[in-house]
């Protein structure tokens, strides 16, 4: 019994190898949409995040005594990840992420030489645009970033971005705060497979689409090396149960791909074995 | 009329901050307005003409007639 109780334990301890980073946790977590910043602190906490990520925006100069989400931030307790969201040129993208990483210099977070780049296509939809998203990652791996970069589900593109220096390719599940979880779960595996071929420590994280806690374990199931959320938590009716509900997601996704599920067949399998029973059998 | 020497350096600049028109004294510094502004410079970084400016440069960086600056933070987001 101890061997079959210890074992998937330790197996929860292997941590996320991200590029220069490691997360002790294998969920990333937004810090966007809560209903107050007490609210976002007590949620990251209970989702077992070590990771968060931010977004860059003007600051309200009107109301300079107003509250800043970095009073409400353990910066030694959480990695932060400033993201590029809402760009939609690769030249804004570039700046927004060079901004965040003056930011973050300054807090003397670990999180200051990497980025979530996210350069969008279209306001409705929130899909990437593949060709600006290409030439970003160019330039900010140019510029020593390392790049974790928000993309679709498309195996040829995520390719594309490794090539290009990508630290990590991060397929969406669906749409951003869309809710509708993995819609193509093919796809994702066929990412895993041009990503991982002959690199399989080659960090790939699902991000965007999440709607509740079964989506990250498909997930995790289908072996990606992590999930990115935020909606999810953060629009649930109860975010703090959500989050909670999470953390059990991502590991309980993580230990059914490590343990390597059973192959579906079109026929019942029966448990119980026939030997000795003595019920007649049907013709 | 008599010439006065501070008549070839006017007294403010006009400048955008964050999308908004504003009169600075001329000559001010980044780190100075971010004071004038009640800005924490931890909390900001700071770029003028769309090109950054270091933390380490806001103390000698002084504004020109015209400049655009973006002063940005961090905020909750996914």
């Amino acid at each position: 019994m101890a061997l079959a109780t210890q074992q998937p334990d330790a197996r929860l301890n292997d941590s996320l190898r991200i590029g220069t980073h490691t997360l002790a946790s294998r969920l990333i977590v937004g810090t966007g949409k809560y209903a107050s910043y007490e609210q976002m602190a007590e949620a990251l906490a209970l989702s077992g995040t070590d990771c968060i990520t931010v977004a860059v925006r003007r600051e309200r100069l009107v109301n300079a005594a107003g509250q800043n989400i970095l009073d409400h931030i353990d910066t030694a307790r959480y990695t932060l990840l400033p993201n590029t969201a809402g760009c939609f040129t690769a030249e804004d993208a570039v700046r927004v992420a060079r901004l965040g990483r003056e930011i973050l210099s300054g807090l003397e977070n670990p999180g200051a030489d990497w980025v979530k780049l996210e350069v969008l296509g279209d306001a409705k939809t929130l899909l990437p645009d593949p060709v600006a998203t290409l030439e970003a990652t160019e330039q900010l791996v140019a510029e020593g970033f390392q790049v974790l970069c928000y993309t679709s589900d498309d195996p040829v593109a995520a390719r594309r971005l490794k090539q290009a220096g990508a630290t990590s390719v991060m397929p969406a599940g669906s749409p951003i705060g869309s809710g509708q979880g993995i819609l193509n779960p093919n796809n994702i595996r066929i990412c895993l497979e041009y990503l991982k071929q002959d690199d399989p420590d080659y960090p790939v994280i699902v991000d965007a689409g999440v709607g509740t806690a079964s989506d990250v374990t498909v997930a995790m199931e289908l072996g990606v090396d992590g999930v990115l959320l935020n909606t999810g938590i953060a629009h649930a009716a109860d975010p703090l149960a959500m989050a909670v509900a999470m953390k059990s997601a991502i590991e309980a996704g993580r230990l059914a791909y490590q343990a390597g599920r059973i192959p579906k067949k079109l026929y019942a399998t029966a448990s119980s074995p026939e030997a000795g029973n003595i019920a007649a059998k049907p013709r | 009329m008599i010439s006065h020497p501070s008549d070839d350096s006017p007294l403010t600049v006009n400048v955008i901050i964050n999308g908004a028109p504003r009169d600075v004294a001329s000559e001010i510094t980044i780190a100075a307005l971010l004071a004038e502004l009640e800005v924490s410079q931890r909390h900001v970084a700071v770029e003028v003409n769309r090109q950054l400016v270091p933390r380490a440069r806001h103390a000698e960086y002084q504004l020109r007639e015209g400049d655009c600056l973006e002063v940005v933070t961090l905020v909750g987001g996914g």
